[in-house]
């Protein structure tokens, strides 16, 4: 029990390596869960292959200006990723199995646990669908770079803000699945607005569009940092009721 | 010694919170005449109608006038999201339930005075800018204040256990409330076109001397409006709150058996 500097020092790495070893291994049980069933890969990628090939087969023909196709990538990245984000925490809710979790693993290490998985299942979202989306409605002098920085940042920003209002919504009584978009799009209307902003950049390029793209490439970054920051601070509160 | 020094001053507290007959003022126990706030509020909604000038720098200056209702409900429902804001802070720290109380009364008269904003600003912008609704970066933002309070009474509605309910309505005020931010201050600055003026309050050039007295006024009265309802429904709930406590310590009594001998 005596605290002299090395000990400290010695104490805090285990607690380090301990909360490291907590947060790896409540990844790869998500990941382990999630090869079993499927469930979220199937609901959430389905879900934006398929709203993809709707939005494609209902605009044939159509001329889609670059702004709106910037448009439709995010509101089906973001429908797609509101229908199975909230699997992590409603799963642990309904199997019974969150108040052993909670026994077990210090609550942040948790949450860092499901939020690297929900990152996880955003990249591969976005790697199925954008790539389909501009198959089907190809887009001329196409910024693939500066795209996929404005994928990257918006999809952590929306993985962030996303897991933590799972955390929240899986205490609901009922509707759970109804109530998820109702609580998260407000939280991710900036986000949405920023990253279509930024995304029109970089299908149109023009010059100023996408020098306005790099610099919401600093705000979605700054988003995602912000979000991630208060879901940390507040889990602990939100996961211990 | 210590010890018996730690027991000595817990009595004393003990002693001193349940003698004392005058609780210790508190700015929100101050009792204010609200004949004045009827006669305030009435002296800002003639003056608005009848002694200001037309205002020259909008395109329809009669119809500006509505800026001495439209600026101080926008004001006083900032404030209500600031109070909804602290006391769900608070609440995360003490789990008092009166501070949860606080924090969502707040709450609901901050939807209604963004609706009241949302509903002068809609007017304004029709006699001003030719249309209810352009998706001016300031009403981006109110759109998105309406719909962080809907979702928080949602997700209230749907949580059953009353702790939890306060804990994850205070979370998601919070969460929610970080995010309001980029909407209102990050992109207005990376988007130039807004028609909002700007400076309009902070600066003194922004309005003339009639106008100032009459918005700031609006901004006292309707405060005060929200300070007297918020305090009245949090005495209630407060009620409230201890007659459940007591009914559900009689039903604990009834069921444990023996002070049923007791009252009866």
């Amino acid at each position: 029990m005596k605290s002299d500097a090395g000990a400290a020092g010695a104490s805090t790495s285990a607690t380090v390596s301990r909360w490291l070893d907590c947060a790896a291994v409540v990844f790869t049980k998500e990941l382990r869960v999630e090869l079993r069933t499927r469930y979220a890969l199937s609901a959430v990628a389905l879900f934006a292959v398929i709203t993809v090939i709707m939005v494609s087969a209902v605009l044939v023909g159509a001329s889609v200006r670059a702004d709106v196709k910037a448009a439709l990538v995010w509101i089906i990245l973001l429908f797609a990723a509101l229908s199975g984000l909230s699997r992590v925490f409603v799963r642990e809710e309904e199997a019974g199995t969150a108040a052993i979790l909670r026994l077990t693993a210090p609550p942040s290490s948790v949450f860092a646990g499901k939020l690297l998985f929900n990152l996880a299942l955003i990249g591969v979202v976005e790697l199925v669908s954008v790539p389909l989306f501009l198959l089907l409605m190809p887009v001329e002098k196409l910024q693939l770079g500066l795209l996929m920085v404005i994928l990257t940042a918006g999809g952590a920003g929306l993985a962030s803000a996303a897991t933590f209002t799972a955390a929240l919504i899986a205490h609901a009584a009922s509707g759970k699945s109804a109530l998820y978009p109702i609580i998260s799009f407000p939280v991710l209307m900036p986000l949405a607005l920023i990253a279509v902003q930024a995304t029109v950049g970089a299908f149109d390029a023009i010059p100023i569009h996408i020098l306005r793209a790099w610099n919401d490439v600093g705000v979605l970054g700054a988003y995602a940092i912000v979000m991630t920051t208060a879901s940390f601070l507040l889990f602990e509160y939100v996961w211990h009721e | 010694m210590s010890g018996m020094n730690k027991s000595v001053q817990s009595k004393n507290r003990v002693v001193d919170s349940s003698t004392a007959a005058i609780p210790p003022i508190n700015f929100t126990q101050l009792r204010f005449p609200k004949v004045l706030l009827l006669l305030l509020l009435c002296a800002t909604t003639v003056a608005g109608f009848l002694w200001l000038p037309p205002a020259v720098a909008f395109r329809n200056p009669g119809l500006a006038r509505i800026v001495v209702f439209h600026v101080p409900c926008s004001i006083v429902a900032s404030i209500a999201s600031g109070v909804t804001l602290w006391y769900a802070i608070s609440y995360l720290i003490t789990r008092s339930s009166m501070d949860d109380v606080k924090s969502r009364v707040s709450a609901e008269l901050s939807l209604l005075f963004w609706v009241l904003t949302t509903v002068t600003g809609a007017v304004f912008a029709k006699a001003q800018w030719g249309t209810y609704w352009n998706w001016d970066i300031k009403q981006g933002a109110i759109v998105l204040l309406l719909m962080i309070y809907a979702a928080y009474f949602a997700l209230r509605s749907a949580i059953i256990d009353e702790r939890k309910q306060a804990a994850i309505g205070a979370a998601y005020s919070i969460f929610a409330t970080i995010c309001v931010p980029f909407l209102t201050y990050v992109l207005p600055n990376s988007t130039e076109d807004t028609l909002h003026p700007k400076g309009t309050i902070t600066t003194k050039e922004g309005l003339s001397p009639e106008y100032r007295i009459v918005l700031w006024a609006g901004v006292l009265g309707l405060t005060l409006v929200y300070v007297w309802v918020w305090r009245q429904h949090v005495a209630l709930d407060e009620i409230r709150l201890k007659l459940a406590a007591r009914r559900s310590a009689r039903r604990a009594a009834r069921i444990s058996g023996f002070v049923v001998t007791e009252t009866e």
